[in-house]
């Protein structure tokens, strides 16, 4: 059974870069639809059940927002 | 057991003054006529275990101090003329970081690839800031080997105490000639004063990462460290302007020179006197910042100026800003006569042009005449 | 739940002023995590050069020493003499080292100098506004190649392999080429900085990093864009792997 993860985005760090949402494997994360308060709409975990805590989208995050969690 | 007096080549002398003034780190380049001095710190510096690099250009070299330095190193380079304008950026990177550094430049004729023989062209590159912005840094004039050791030797303290490069700047003569000189004792590599500004070192102390950088993009915050620096300037200026005066309270004519000038007007002035005429020589040893007030007393006191370099007349700007307005507003009192291109003025000649100038006087029809000897 | 990806120690977590999808924020980060898993934060020294990443002494947290445009191999030089039990990195992008800076790193590397360069190739001159750089590649559009780059019709020469080009000289024993512009890619990269800073640590010198990296708003594309060209147009140009590596595998990674 793959690991279960989390990733958790500081939205107001994040700058909506959206290649976080390129990277997961599992299609965890999308855009947000809401700004946050630079005008960046950033990444949100839209299927966070999928999550195996793979960590790819920490890998390529040019500005180190995503923390990942593992159960 | 005092030291005892050497026979030495200028530039091997500065290269021992700095090696006992404590230099950890030495970054050189070929250029005649300073070579003797790259070679002896290549000898001496692997000797005694320390840095030395001849680095694949003078701008290369130049930030080699700066790192060196901004490390907490004692570093030094050195050059000649068409060389230490290669380091004007490095220089005035080095003054926006307040990074103390010494940097020697064995002048030589001027512009371009010019000449190898001595001049005094680059007195404005020095003294105004050679690179690009607001800034200043200390410049010392040897007139003898003993000098060039000593002043040498005094830069690593005073470029650590105002944190500024110290400029020494001797010429191809001081440099290659050999004079008798007496070598400081060496400085106890331990007693130098830190730097809690520096990059590394940090292990075990509780402070903050420091960023040793001239960029400050925020305009306000930019002036505000060039007017800290400024204010600075005017604390330098305050303690340490030295002049060497010979005869200037009873000479009719003062002549104004520094470095191998200098020496020259040493010679007039002994053969003047043979002829009966009063001649002094007022020679500044810091050419930044400037002897102004002495010459602007002297100037009050109704004394004539003779300036005599070996340029077409840069530190004659100097003479006449320290004199303006101290008689009756003329800037009269201020003549000027120079060779350039490696010519060395020859006692004959500043004599003559004295003797010209002290008859005008007394015919006190005086036109004041400027420019070079070359009509 | 435990972390498994957080946050450099060493790598301060303000936003950066890079811009989205910039890849100086990823390699920024792989040095961080280098630096924090080497535990030498406080003795860790970075040169940031003129560029975009003159900003680095921003977000790192440890020591950091700016000199003129492309004399950041001379300056690190300077810092490594005085400095020799510290890690000192020199941060360069592809004006700074390739262009400007090209005497300093090739004397720099052929004199063994053992500090390690991390050298950012994003094709282009970022902070500047998107003029060609050494790297950029034939064909690719810069403010000063509207038309492409043309080596021969408008004399604009040919991108340099810096690697490559360094690994001919007796000074470089671990010169490596990654990319940060897929994270399989990015982990293989975090591998070669750390080598070469374990390297460095051993007091074996000229050791450099070359990483290809996004730069979306000079390449007038979107940051996913930009990811995508790196893999199709630099990749196959500049090719990724250990271009040399002559470390003996005492203490290697």
């Amino acid at each position: 059974m793959a690991n279960k993860g989390k990733p958790v985005i500081d939205r107001e760090r994040c700058k909506g870069c959206l290649l976080c949402v390129r990277s997961c494997p599992t299609k965890v994360l999308g855009a947000d639809l809401s700004p946050n308060s630079w005008g960046y709409y950033p990444s949100k975990a839209v299927n966070e059940e999928k999550c195996i805590a793979c960590g790819n989208c920490y890998q390529v995050c040019p500005d180190a927002a995503i923390t990942v969690y593992r159960q | 057991m005092a030291e005892e007096k050497r026979l030495m080549k200028g530039n091997e002398a500065i290269g021992e003054a700095a090696i006992r003034a404590g230099c950890d780190a030495y970054f050189g380049y070929p250029i005649t006529p300073q070579n003797e001095l790259t070679a002896y710190m290549a000898r001496y510096m692997l000797d005694s275990g320390r840095v030395f690099i001849q680095a694949e250009s003078e701008i290369a070299a130049m930030s080699m101090v700066y790192g060196a330095a901004a490390a907490g190193g004692r570093a030094m380079t050195s050059s000649s003329s068409p060389g230490v304008s290669l380091k004007q950026e490095g220089i005035s990177y080095a003054c926006g970081a307040d990074i103390p550094c010494v940097v020697v430049n064995v002048a030589r004729a001027g512009p371009g690839l010019g000449g190898i023989s001595p001049a005094q062209g680059d007195y404005f590159q020095s003294t105004r800031g050679g690179g690009h912005g607001d800034y200043y840094h200390i410049v010392l004039a040897p007139k003898s080997v003993q000098e060039a050791a000593d002043l040498t030797y005094e830069a690593f303290g005073l470029a650590e105490k105002w944190r500024m490069p110290v400029m020494i700047l001797a010429d191809g003569l001081i440099g290659q000639m050999m004079e008798g000189v007496v070598l400081p004792a060496a400085v106890d590599p331990g007693a130098r004063p830190d730097r809690p500004w520096c990059a590394g070192g940090r292990a075990g102390l509780a402070r903050e990462a420091n960023h040793v950088s001239s960029c400050i993009l925020d305009p306000a915050g930019l002036e505000a460290s060039v007017r800290a620096r400024f204010e600075r300037y005017e604390r330098i200026a305050a303690e340490r302007t030295r002049f060497e005066a010979v005869n200037v309270e009873k000479a009719d004519l003062i002549l104004v020179a520094y470095g191998t000038a200098a020496r020259v007007c040493l010679g007039a002035i002994q053969a003047a006197a043979k002829e009966g005429l009063e001649l002094g020589l007022f020679r500044p040893i810091s050419l930044w910042p400037f002897p102004k007030d002495e010459l602007a007393r002297l100037a009050k006191a109704g004394k004539r100026f003779l300036t005599v370099e070996m340029s077409m007349g840069q530190m004659v700007e100097d003479v006449r800003l320290a004199v303006n307005g101290t008689v009756g507003g003329a800037v009269a009192a201020v003549d000027f006569f120079g060779r350039c291109g490696g010519v060395i003025p020859s006692e004959e000649e500043v004599l003559a042009e004295a003797k010209r100038i002290v008859d005008a006087m007394n015919a006190s029809t005086a036109e004041p005449r400027s420019g070079s000897a070359r009509r | 739940m435990e972390v498994v990806y957080g946050h450099p120690k060493s790598l301060k977590p303000i936003q950066t002023k890079y811009c989205p999808g910039c890849g100086h924020g990823a390699i920024h980060r792989l040095i961080a995590e280098a630096v924090d898993e080497l535990g030498v934060q406080d003795r860790a020294i970075i040169m940031n050069p003129v560029g975009c990443s003159i900003w680095a002494d921003l977000y790192f947290d440890f020591d950091s020493v700016q000199v003129p445009h492309g004399r950041t191999p001379a300056g690190a030089t300077g810092v490594k003499r005085m400095r020799p039990d510290h890690l000192v990195i020199c941060y360069q992008g592809d004006g700074d080292l390739a262009a400007i800076g090209t005497a300093e790193i090739v004397h720099a590397a052929n004199r063994g100098e053992k500090f390690t360069t991390i050298f950012v190739n994003n094709a282009i001159y970022g902070m500047t506004g998107g003029q060609m750089a050494p790297t950029t590649l034939v064909g690719q559009k810069a403010t000063t190649a509207p038309h492409g780059r043309d080596p021969d019709g408008a004399g604009m020469g040919y991108p340099i392999r810096v690697s490559e080009m360094l690994a001919t000289l007796g000074g470089t024993k671990y010169i490596a080429r990654g990319s940060v512009d897929s994270a399989i890619n990015v982990r293989k990269t975090k591998h070669y900085i750390k080598r070469a800073f374990e390297a460095q640590l051993r007091g074996i010198g000229f050791t450099m990093v070359e990483i290809l990296s996004p730069c979306p708003t000079n390449w007038q594309m979107s940051p996913p864009q930009a990811a995508d060209w790196v893999a199709s147009d630099m990749i196959p140009f500049y090719r990724l792997g250990e271009i040399k590596n002559e470390l003996v595998e005492g203490g290697g990674a």
